[in-house]
C-alpha cells in the first residue's frame, strides 16, 4: 500500500471517529465517557494522517524515480475500511427489541447490592431506572417501592404475545449489551409497537415472572398509563 | 439500484486508467484502488442501507462498529506508547532496568504490568516494541498478559462489580499474576525464537520524531487491520450464538467453568468492564465467573488476531492454547483457595 493511500485510510478512520463524537452517534455503540477517549484518539489519527500525507508528497517531489511503493507495508490495513464503512455509511442503530428478545434479563448483577435508600416523598411520580426498579422489586421485595408512583422509561418488546418494557444495559460497548425487562400488570393499551419508546407510570406489584431464556426473575409493574416518548439520545443505560 | 450501478461504473471508468503516465506503472496503484472503492461505497450507499436493514444484520453491524470504536482509542494509546519506546528509549535502557536472569525478569515484568492502565488492545503493540528493543520475549509476554488484568482501573472496576466479595478481586489478581508468570517461565523453557515473526520496521534516518510518527502509522494500520478481523469474528459469534445454550450447563461445576472460559474467548470484552458482565452471569459459580475474568484479558478472538499480526501466526497458534489452559488452571486453583 502506498504512503498516500495509508494517509487517506488514517484520515477516514480518524475522521469517522471524530464524526461519531461530533454527532453524538457514538452513544449508539459505547458509554458516554468514551467521548473522552474517541476525541483525542481521532485527533491523533488525523495528525498522523497529515504527517504521512505531507511526507508522501515531499518524498515524491524529491525522488521522482521512486513512486512511493512501500515494501513490507501492511496489506491488512485495507480491512480498516470496513469499520469506516460501518461508521460513516451503514451507521447502524442502537440495539433494541430484536436483541432484547434473544437475550436473558440482566437483573442478577444487582443481587449483591445491600442498600436500597428510601425514595423521596416529595416527588411524584418517582423516576427510576429499570435496573433500579427491578433490583428493588426482586431482591428487596419491593419494600422501598410501596406507596410511591413510579415512572420508568424504556422500549417495548414482545415476549410471545405479551408486551414488556426493556432497556439495554451496556458495561463497555454495545457488544456486551444485555436487557433489563419489566412486565406490565393491569390495563395495557393496545397497539404497542416493538422498539417504540414509552414512559410508563404505575405502582409496584408483587407479581413476578421468569425470563425463559436464562431463568431470571422478571418483575411487573401495575400500569397506570403508558405514553409514547421520542427515542432518547442515549438508548443504553 | 441499476441507476447507481451505472454511476459508479461510469466514474470508475474515468478513474482507472490513471491519465498522464510519464513514469512507468504496473497496474492500478493502491491510491487509485482506494479512490475507486470510495466512489463505489458512496454511490452504493442506498444498497448498503438495504443490505443492513434486516434486524440481525443491523445488530451485527452495531456490535462490529461498537467493538472497533471502543478498541481504537486504546489501540492508538498502545501504538503511541510502543512508538515512543521504539523512538525515544535508548537501546541499552531495558538491559539496565530488566533483571538479567529471565527467571527473575518474568515476575518483575508481571508486577510492572500494573503501571499501564489500559486494556489488552494497548498491551499487544507495547509488548511488540519491548521485544524489538531487546527485552527477553518471556518477560515481554508476561507483561503483555499481566498488564490488562491487574492494572488499577481493572482492579477498581472488579471491586465495583462485586461489592460484597472483595475476595473476587484478590482471586482475580492472584490468578492473573500466577498464570502470566507461568506462561513467561514456560516460554523461557520451551519457547523458540523462530516462532516469532516481528514485522520489519523500516529504518528511518529522518531523526527520532520521523521514526516516532512512522512507527505509529505502521503499527496502527497493521494491528488495526487485525483488530478488525477479531471484531468481525466477535460480532458474528455474539449475534449467532444464542444465549439459551448456556443455561443447561451453568449448574455443572466443571462444564460451567469451561463454558464461561470459552465465552470469554468468543465475546472479546475489554478487560476494564468484563467484571460487570461476569457479575451478571448469575447462574454460574464464582469460580466460573473468575475464569471468565482471567481468561478474557489473556486470550480472545480479537487478541488472537492481533497477536498473530504482531508476533506471527506460528507464534499465535502455540501461544493461544497454552495461555487458555494456563488461565483456566490458575482460576480453578485460586477459586479453590479464595472463593
Amino acid at each position: 500500500m502506498r504512503r498516500d493511500a495509508q494517509a487517506i485510510i488514517l484520515l477516514l478512520v480518524g475522521g469517522g471517529m471524530l464524526r461519531l463524537a461530533a454527532t453524538g452517534d457514538y452513544l449508539n455503540y459505547v458509554k458516554p465517557y468514551a467521548f473522552w477517549l474517541i476525541l483525542p484518539a481521532g485527533a491523533i489519527l488525523l495528525v498522523v494522517a497529515a504527517i504521512t500525507g505531507w511526507q508522501a508528497w515531499r518524498d515524491r517531489r524529491e525522488a521522482d524515480d521512486d513512486d512511493g511503493h512501500g515494501h513490507g507495508d501492511p496489506k491488512v490495513a485495507w480491512l480498516l475500511l470496513a469499520p469506516v464503512v460501518g461508521m460513516l455509511l451503514v451507521a447502524p442503530d442502537a440495539l433494541g427489541s430484536y436483541e432484547a428478545e434473544r437475550t436473558g434479563t440482566v437483573v442478577g448483577a444487582e443481587e449483591d447490592r445491600s442498600t436500597y435508600p428510601d425514595l423521596p416523598d416529595d416527588v411524584d411520580p418517582v423516576p427510576l431506572t429499570l435496573l433500579d426498579y427491578a433490583a428493588r422489586a426482586i431482591f428487596d421485595d419491593g419494600h422501598t417501592l410501596e406507596g410511591h408512583r413510579i415512572q420508568l422509561r424504556g422500549f417495548i418488546l414482545y415476549d410471545g404475545d405479551e408486551p414488556q418494557l426493556a432497556r439495554m444495559v451496556v458495561s463497555c460497548c454495545a457488544a456486551d449489551a444485555r436487557p433489563v425487562k419489566i412486565g406490565f400488570d393491569g390495563e395495557i393499551p393496545a397497539g404497542l409497537e416493538p422498539d417504540q419508546w414509552v414512559e410508563v407510570i404505575g405502582e409496584y406489584t408483587p407479581r413476578q415472572g421468569r425470563d425463559e431464556i436464562n431463568g431470571e426473575l422478571v418483575p411487573y409493574i401495575e400500569v397506570e398509563s403508558i405514553t409514547g416518548i421520542p427515542t432518547p439520545d442515549n438508548e443504553y443505560q | 439500484m441499476p441507476h447507481n450501478g451505472n454511476v459508479s461504473a461510469d466514474l470508475a471508468s474515468r478513474e482507472t486508467p490513471a491519465p498522464p503516465a510519464p513514469r512507468r506503472r504496473r497496474g492500478p496503484t493502491s491510491l487509485e484502488a482506494l479512490a475507486l472503492l470510495l466512489v463505489f461505497g458512496l454511490t452504493a450507499r442506498p444498497g448498503l442501507t438495504e443490505l443492513f436493514a434486516a434486524p440481525a444484520a443491523q445488530a451485527w453491524a452495531a456490535r462490529f462498529v461498537a467493538v472497533c470504536v471502543q478498541a481504537f482509542p486504546f489501540l492508538v494509546l498502545g501504538v503511541a506508547l510502543s512508538a515512543a519506546i521504539a523512538a525515544f528509549v535508548p537501546a541499552g535502557f531495558f538491559h539496565k532496568v530488566v533483571p538479567k536472569r529471565t527467571a527473575l525478569a518474568v515476575p518483575v515484568a508481571a508486577v510492572s504490568g500494573a503501571v499501564l492502565p489500559a486494556c489488552e488492545c494497548a498491551s499487544v503493540p507495547v509488548a511488540g516494541a519491548l521485544v524489538r528493543r531487546g527485552v527477553a520475549p518471556a518477560a515481554a509476554f508476561t507483561f503483555m498478559l499481566a498488564s490488562p488484568a491487574i492494572n488499577p482501573i481493572v482492579v477498581v472496576s472488579t471491586f465495583v462489580a462485586f461489592p460484597n466479595d472483595p475476595q473476587m478481586v484478590a482471586a482475580r489478581v492472584c490468578a492473573s499474576l500466577l498464570a502470566a508468570v507461568t506462561i513467561g517461565w514456560l516460554w523461557a523453557r520451551l519457547g523458540k525464537t523462530e516462532w516469532l515473526k516481528l514485522p520489519a520496521h523500516r529504518h528511518h534516518d529522518g531523526g527520532k520524531w520521523a521514526a516516532f510518527w512512522a512507527a505509529i502509522r505502521h503499527d496502527f494500520l497493521h494491528a488495526g487491520g487485525y483488530l478488525v478481523i477479531g471484531a468481525a469474528i466477535a460480532a458474528s459469534l455474539n449475534t449467532l450464538v444464542p444465549e439459551r445454550w448456556l443455561a443447561p450447563i451453568a449448574d455443572h461445576p466443571v462444564l460451567g467453568v469451561l463454558a464461561l472460559a470459552v465465552l470469554a474467548v468468543l465475546v472479546s470484552i475489554c478487560s476494564e468492564s468484563d467484571a460487570f458482565v461476569a457479575a451478571s452471569l448469575t447462574q454460574f459459580s464464582p469460580t466460573a465467573k473468575l475464569a471468565f475474568m482471567v481468561v478474557g484479558p489473556f486470550i480472545d478472538v480479537k487478541l488472537a488476531a492481533m497477536q498473530a499480526g504482531t508476533f506471527g501466526r506460528r507464534f499465535a497458534a502455540r501461544f493461544a492454547p497454552a495461555v487458555f489452559c494456563t488461565a483456566v488452571a490458575a482460576s480453578v486453583l485460586m477459586g479453590v483457595i479464595w472463593l
